[in-house]
Parts: structure tokens; C-alpha cells; sequence
């Protein structure tokens, strides 16, 4: 009579080809929020305060990536890269595309935020003889912070649940990991199922970091 | 250039336009060291307006600004009217203090923090000497105990009396209080003009934008009638408001309250 292995076994055996997944998943996602957390900011200040030369290769970069699907940036940043003359790995091409999509919306954010500071807070700046640089760097931004970070915390678990996307191009994170792991032991559900808790694992910690953060800057 | 026979402010012919509307129609003001001098006018008269030129907070389009002989903002070259790089803007700015109506302290520093930022950031100050400093002058705006309070924690008289001190702690030679009481409840705008009378007394150059017509009254060596981006007439408080010659400025007095 034969028995079905149990599925403790099976995630036994499984364990190296999750774990390289794991690993993967979160490599590409903290190399796309930290990459694009940089570019966004960088975007955000541009559009807030740049001159129009500046601010318009932003705002094109930031209304095209933001309107087109992340699935389709995955694709486009893969296959259209060799028409650029660049031969990008899977992995590499995916980073870029999650890393350009998450910069897209951190300038959003950044310019909200920006633009959110009362007037008088830049004038004030100003007023005690602050260079421009140094009324960012301790008075703007500082306030910014406050009101960046609930959104950047969303953003970036946006960005993890994307890079299931990368499996497409045939990158082996957490998702594709799971799937060749059912394909050799046709447990369908259990393997989702602790792929889901995975991704709700990284999420909630990302959340939970973010509360942390909140709490450390809110002021009295 | 600190020539004391030099007026420490001086303007000519001062225009300033909002795109077509012209709101300084050439304005000449000169403040000797020592001066308290207030604007008064109704609102649109562009007393706001000038003050803030005066700190560069508005860029002009004609005349010029000289604090202590040196020309603000601008620069003629070659005929060409210029206005100057940014890092001498910033420091030019740091020479003049200023006060706003919305007091716009740094709601995520304390009170010390605001009012040390500067010596830090703009005089390069090492963190023991710009405490001592701080604290003295929150000291002498009466808030030493608040210290370590955000902004958020105090009262708007109490603001406005750090934002103060978070000006005169540059040590400005001259200074700019634009309405600082107008955003106050009645009870709280006594405390603040302490803190202006206070500095006043103690020799402090001032050029301030007002409401409190008794208070100017008392406070100013000479008080400036603006009417419609224009000087209308200017004298010493007790001529000024007791015998206007201008019929503006004798309808304008009519409508003010004392």
C-alpha cells in the first residue's frame, strides 16, 4: 500500500530550493526599495524645487512607469534591454524594474510630502541665513519624514508582492521556488499556502519596522 | 564699510512688482543704528511687502537695499542688474533678523533647538557655545524652563518669543518683526510686546510691521505711513498721529482703533 510522504518531509527536502527563493525574493526587493527609495527621493526633490528642465524627464519618467503595469516594466526592462545593448541576467533586469517602479512612486511621495511644508517653514529657514542644502537637510526633510514614511512602508511591501512578477523572466524567487516544488510533489495547497505565510512574514515585519520608525519621530 | 556715518539701512527707489501689479512704487527709507521705526497702512499697502524685500524673502526690480553701505541681493555689472549667488543671499539674510506673523518655528525641534540651528549651521558654532547663547536668550524672553518644549507644546505667545530669540540669538543688526502679534489671542499679545519693548530699550535696530497702534505709538522713534506702495508721510509717533497732514493718513487713523 503506498503512503504519501508527509508534508513535514517534503518541506525537509524542499528546504534548499525555498530557502535560495526566500533569499532571492528579498534580495531583489531591498535592492528595489533601498535603489528606488534613492532615486525617489532624488525624483521628489525635483519635481518639488527643479527648474523645468529637470522637472520634465521626472515627470515623464514618473507618469510612464507609474502608468504601466508592473508586469509589463518586468517584460520590457528583460527584452528590450538587449536593444540597448546591455545583456542583463534575469535577476538584474527584474531588480530594475521593480527598483524603477518604486522610485516612480516614492517621487510622489516625496513631492507630496514637500509640498505639504508650509511656506513659512522654508522662509524661516531663510530668514536665519540657511543655505538651500541645509534647510533640506534640517528643516524640510525632517518634516518630509513624518509624512513619507505610512506611504513608503506601503510602497515598498507593493514591492515585494511584485516581485512574484520576476518569475515570469524566470527568476527562481519564492513563488517559482514553490511552484517547481509542487510540480515535483503535487502538494498544491500546502506549498502556497507557506509561500503566502512567507511573503505575509516579510510584510508584516516591513510593517512592523515602519510603526517603530513612526513612533521614534512623531513629535510631542 | 561699517562707517558709522553710513545709514545701517538705507533703501532708494525701491519697485517691486507681483507680475503687472505694482506694489512698491519707489520706496526711500533710511534707519540710523538704533532706530525703531514702524510701518503702518492698511492692508495692500505693501508694508508686508517691504519688509520682506528688505530680507530678501522677495526679489525686487528696482532701486536698491544697502544694510551698513552694502548693496542687498543685487549687483550692477557692466550696466546689468544681477542678483547674487545664493550662498550670498543666505549670508546677507543672516545679517537681518526676522519675525513672522505665523511665528513658522521648527515644529520637530525644541524650543533651544530652534533657536541654536543657526549658530550652528550659519556661524559654524561649536555645540557648548551655541547652547550658552540659546539660552541666554531664551532666558531673556522669560522661557528658559521651556527649553526642551517642541512648538507644539506652547502657547502662541511662547512662540513667538522663541522665534524671536531664535532671531536675535544671530545677533542681526537689524531687525524685522512682520505682525508678529496678529496671530496671537488678545491675552497673549501683551508678553510679546514686552519682548519687542525690552529689545527696543536695549538699543536694537528695528523696522516693524504693526497693528497695535498704541503700541507704536510708544515703542517707535519715527512711524511710516504707507498708503498704495507709496511713503504718504512719516514723522515722530506724537506728530504723526496727533496731527496727520494727509488726508489718508487722518482717515486711516479715523478707522484704527487705539
Amino acid at each position: 500500500m503506498y503512503e504519501a510522504p508527509s508534508w513535514f518531509l517534503e518541506l525537509w527536502n524542499a528546504r534548499q530550493t525555498l530557502a535560495a527563493g526566500f533569499a532571492t525574493t528579498l534580495a531583489c526587493s531591498v535592492l528595489a526599495v533601498l535603489g528606488g527609495t534613492l532615486l525617489g527621493t532624488l525624483g521628489g526633490l525635483a519635481l518639488t524645487y527643479g527648474r523645468w528642465p529637470l522637472r520634465l524627464p521626472f515627470r515623464v519618467y514618473s507618469d510612464l512607469i507609474r502608468g504601466t503595469p508592473v508586469f509589463v516594466l518586468v517584460l520590457a526592462c528583460y527584452y528590450m534591454a538587449p536593444a540597448l545593448g546591455l545583456r542583463p541576467t534575469p535577476f538584474q533586469a527584474g531588480t530594475a524594474a521593480l527598483l524603477l517602479f518604486c522610485g516612480s512612486h516614492v517621487a510622489e511621495i516625496v513631492r507630496g510630502a514637500l509640498q505639504a511644508i508650509p511656506r513659512g517653514q522654508h522662509e524661516a529657514a531663510k530668514a536665519i541665513g540657511l543655505t538651500f542644502a541645509q534647510s533640506l537637510k534640517e528643516v524640510l526633510l525632517p518634516q518630509a519624514l513624518r509624512q513619507i514614511l505610512p506611504t513608503w512602508v506601503n510602497a515598498s511591501t507593493e514591492i515585494v508582492k511584485a516581485s512574484t512578477l520576476l518569475s515570469v523572466i524566470g527568476v527562481a524567487e519564492l513563488l517559482l521556488s514553490s511552484q517547481q516544488v509542487i510540480a515535483r510533489t503535487f502538494m498544491t495547497l500546502q506549498f502556497y499556502l507557506f509561500a503566502g505565510l512567507l511573503f505575509f512574514l516579510i510584510n508584516f515585519a516591513i510593517e512592523r519596522l515602519g510603526r517603530y520608525l513612526e513612533k521614534r519621530v512623531t513629535l510631542p | 564699510m561699517t562707517d558709522s556715518n553710513v545709514p545701517l539701512l538705507s533703501i532708494d527707489d525701491l519697485h517691486k512688482s507681483f507680475g503687472t501689479v505694482e506694489v512698491l512704487k519707489g520706496i526711500d527709507l533710511s534707519l540710523d543704528r538704533g532706530d525703531v521705526v514702524t510701518l503702518i497702512g492698511s492692508s495692500g499697502s505693501g508694508k508686508t511687502t517691504l519688509l520682506r524685500c528688505v530680507n530678501l524673502l522677495e526679489d525686487f526690480q528696482g532701486g536698491s537695499i544697502r544694510l551698513a553701505g552694502e548693496a542687498i541681493g543685487y549687483r550692477e555689472e557692466g550696466g546689468r542688474r544681477q542678483r547674487l549667488p545664493e550662498r550670498e543671499i543666505a549670508r546677507q539674510r543672516s545679517l537681518t533678523g526676522m519675525a513672522f506673523q505665523q511665528f513658522n518655528l521648527f515644529p520637530h525641534l525644541t524650543a533651544l533647538e530652534n533657536v541654536t540651528l543657526g549658530l550652528r549651521k550659519v556661524k559654524k558654532m561649536g555645540k557648548d557655545e551655541a547652547v550658552a547663547i540659546g539660552e541666554q536668550w531664551l532666558r531673556r524672553v522669560g522661557l528658559i524652563e521651556r527649553r526642551d518644549y517642541h512648538p507644539g507644546q506652547l502657547s502662541g505667545g511662547q512662540q513667538q518669543r522663541v522665534a524671536i530669540a531664535r532671531a536675535i540669538a544671530m545677533n542681526p543688526s537689524l531687525m524685522l518683526f512682520d505682525e508678529p502679534t496678529s496671530a496671537l489671542d488678545p491675552e497673549l499679545v501683551g508678553e510679546v510686546l514686552a519682548v519687542i519693548k525690552d529689545l527696543a530699550q536695549d538699543g536694537m535696530t528695528m523696522l516693524l510691521v504693526t497693528h497695535e497702534m498704541r503700541f507704536a505709538y510708544e515703542v517707535s522713534d519715527r512711524i511710516v505711513f504707507m498708503s498704495q506702495g507709496r511713503i504718504e508721510e512719516q514723522g515722530p509717533p506724537r506728530e504723526l498721529f496727533e496731527r496727520p497732514r494727509s488726508t489718508r493718513l487722518a482717515e486711516f487713523l479715523g478707522r484704527t482703533s487705539f
